[in-house]
């Protein structure tokens, strides 16, 4: 099994994501995290789509969201030429006398301070999926509450693969 | 002028002259509309049918089949219709009344949520929200259904949404859509390619799929295989793309197809496979047309390119665009010894039939049958034992074979068979069954008298599910297991109550001047032969 991350930009009508999503699960294809949001261009949405399967399997979901009518592009974020984070909520049951050791874990790897309570801190942390795992792993001996993590958005580095869908 | 007249103004933009339909309240706007128009609407007995028909009048057709029903049950009964249709890349505009917008999703009187529930059957789908949209989606609508791989585009349109008052008409003229841009034309390196591979092929073959009738590529793929002498075998769905009795023509392949097609298949050095989905029942096992030789894929929908099998050189494109570009190619292809080969493959490979006298042999009698219909006609075949004898026995010469290859939907037959026959009034119509499909759409013979559609049917009746019997024949030994027809209605007298002329055949000697009766005019007919239940196809 392979992993790739999949950039998808597609038209923002209602009913695109659950048009990806079906084909997915109706097909079998192994979704690893999905993320969407709004392109600067309000018509546009993009999807990062988290995908794992042999070569056939990835060059089928290649070709099977290509042929999606809202789909206007669909390739590939290769790791080397390209950025990914991810960001995660992380709520960790702490007590006053205990915090500081977490707040150095968390100050070690960069992540803010999002809210305090008397038994509990919630982190926010971002950074590629390793970052993540690193922190939580981390984090074992503590009791988390609650996580919330959404799943990677990337781009390509540079200008070069930069996708320009023309206006009609 | 409200969203149902724009909704007709439309159809009447895109050429459509036929509507197959259902009424119901959700859709009786667009049927109030319809009146002021010259657009001939056709009382279908049930919805699934409705897509049947419109199957059979695009597949006769260069524009979309069209049908209309309403909301609730009859969106969903078209389902199964939409989902025979996707599975054999027919183009339709599927049209379907919804309930008002504003109640959408709070379950109310027939609602039902027909784009989602269709969501994997259709080619694309939209639901109006504003009545002003209606010219810019039933543009697109048809321009997706009947482009690149062909299929099924579903319009759900709310009540409120065809009563919506609009001020003026204007239907666009153009497409401006930036996602759908489907590849006709075949990349020249890849052609270059495959040219170069037809030079050194020894034994060199096409296997012809339903896509080449799709693209209307029966001549240019004809003239191809004659120029170089390449022999040819088809799918389910490609029979017809070459009269059966061509020298060059080796049949079908695959689990029901001749021995000889496949052996062919698999001793070739260079296979083109064209508008063919290398799906399992044509191509068992993918990995014998990929190994030893070369694979030449052409298709319009690069997925199905890979998704099977992988081929050493994939070509994506029309295939008339195709065969047009490797015409203008001028290369050698000798082979002669492969064809004398494969001749004598033919001639000692052929499926032996020990036929009871008592009943008719379909072998013999669709040979018959196929053989006394006009040069042009069109051949419908249902599901089941029908469909596999249809395929093996029938003669094509310059006609049309249909029916559901990819979904194998029962009943198909009959409303396909009455499309075909109001898409070409001057063509003779044969729908050939089962006593089990006829019995699903045996309704439409109340469609065939009101709009007197004179579709020819023939009901092969062996008292079972004969496909399934067969299959627990072999794989249950003999544990029959809810295969028996008994019950069926009594064909003659169904006929009288329909007023629709009836002959029986028990055996091959009334069959020759049966044959002549039931095809002599051009008027409705029904035709019950009678078919040893021991027969296995």
């Amino acid at each position: 099994m392979k992993k790739k991350v999949f950039q998808i930009l597609v038209e923002n009508t209602s009913g695109v994501l659950s048009r990806i999503s079906g084909l997915f699960s109706r097909r079998g294809y192994n979704i690893e995290s999905i993320t969407a949001g709004v392109t600067a261009d309000p018509k546009i949405t993009r999807i990062t789509i988290v995908a794992s399967g042999d070569d056939e399997i990835l060059e089928q979901i290649e070709k099977q969201v290509a042929k999606l009518v809202d789909v206007l592009d669909i390739h590939e974020l290769e790791p080397d030429n390209s950025v990914f984070r991810e960001l995660a909520l992380i709520k960790v049951r702490v007590e006053a006398n205990d915090r500081q050791g977490v707040l150095s874990m968390a100050d070690i790897f960069r992540a803010n301070v999002i809210d305090v309570a008397k038994d509990a801190l919630t982190i926010e942390l971002t950074g590629g999926q390793d970052k993540i795992e690193a922190f939580l792993k981390l984090l074992e001996g503590y009791e988390i509450l609650e996580l919330a993590r959404t799943g990677i958005a990337g781009l390509c580095r540079g200008t070069e693969g930069v996708v320009y869908i023309k206006a009609e | 002028m409200n969203g149902a007249d724009i909704m007709v103004k439309c159809l009447e933009k895109e050429g459509i002259t036929d509507v197959f339909g259902y009424p119901g309240v959700a859709i009786c706007p667009f049927y109030n509309s319809i009146l002021d128009s010259d657009i001939r609407t056709i009382l279908i007995r049930t919805e699934q049918n409705a897509a049947h028909a419109a199957s059979g009048y695009a597949r006769c057709d260069d524009k979309p089949g069209v049908c209309a029903v309403t909301s609730g049950p009859g969106a969903t009964n078209l389902i199964t219709g939409i989902a025979t249709a996707f599975a054999d890349s027919i183009p339709l505009v599927c049209i379907t009344g919804q309930v008002n917008s504003e109640l959408l999703g709070s379950d109310v009187f027939q609602e039902a949520d027909i784009t989602g529930a269709c969501e994997s059957f259709v080619k694309y789908s939209y639901l109006v929200k504003d009545a002003n949209e209606i010219p810019r989606i039933f543009k697109e609508a048809f321009y997706i259904a009947n482009t690149g791989r062909k299929g099924p585009v579903l319009i759900d349109v709310p009540i409120d949404v065809q009563n919506q008052t609009v001020s003026k008409f204007k239907y666009p003229e153009d497409i401006h859509m930036r996602t759908y841009k489907p590849t006709v034309k075949g990349h020249a390196v890849q052609i270059a390619k495959v040219v170069k591979e037809l030079e050194k092929a020894k034994r060199p073959l096409i296997c012809a799929g339903g896509g080449v009738l799709l693209s209307n590529a029966k001549k240019e793929l004809c003239q191809f295989a004659e120029k170089h002498n390449i022999p040819v075998v088809t799918t389910m769905m490609g029979i017809g793309v070459m009269p059966t009795n061509h020298p060059l023509n080796f049949g079908m392949v695959g689990n029901n197809g001749k021995p000889y097609a496949n052996r062919a298949m698999n001793e070739s050095d260079l296979l083109i496979m064209v508008g063919a989905r290398v799906a399992d029942r044509a191509v068992n096992q993918p990995d014998l047309i990929t190994k030893d030789k070369v694979l030449v894929h052409i298709d319009v929908d690069p997925a199905e390119i890979g998704k099977n099998a992988g081929p050493s050189i994939p070509l994506v494109g029309d295939a008339k665009h195709i065969f047009k570009d490797f015409a203008e190619n001028d290369f050698c292809c000798e082979h002669e010894q492969w064809l004398e080969t494969l001749n004598e493959y033919r001639n000692t490979m052929g499926i032996k039939r020990n036929p009871n006298p008592a009943y008719v042999d379909p072998a013999e009698f669709l040979r018959k049958l196929s053989s006394k219909m006009k040069n042009d006609a069109v051949y419908v075949a249902d599901v089941g034992q029908n469909q596999i004898w249809s395929c093996a026995y029938v003669q094509i010469k310059d006609g049309t074979f249909m029916t559901s290859g990819g979904m194998g939907t029962m009943g198909y037959s009959i409303p396909a068979a009455m499309g075909a026959k109001l898409s070409k009034p001057d063509k003779q119509v044969v729908a050939v069954c089962g006593d089990g499909s006829f019995q699903m759409s045996m309704m439409e013979l109340g469609t065939m008298r009101q709009h007197n559609v004179p579709v020819k049917i023939i009901v092969m009746n062996n008292n079972y599910l004969g496909m399934v019997r067969q299959y627990q024949h072999f794989t249950y030994k003999d544990n029959y297991s809810v295969v028996d027809l008994t019950g069926s209605p009594n064909l003659e007298k169904l006929s009288a109550a329909y007023d629709i002329p009836f002959i029986r055949v028990e055996n091959m000697e009334q069959a020759d001047a049966a044959i002549d009766k039931f095809l002599a005019d051009d008027t409705s007919y029904l035709m019950e032969i009678m078919i040893d239940p021991m027969d296995l196809v």
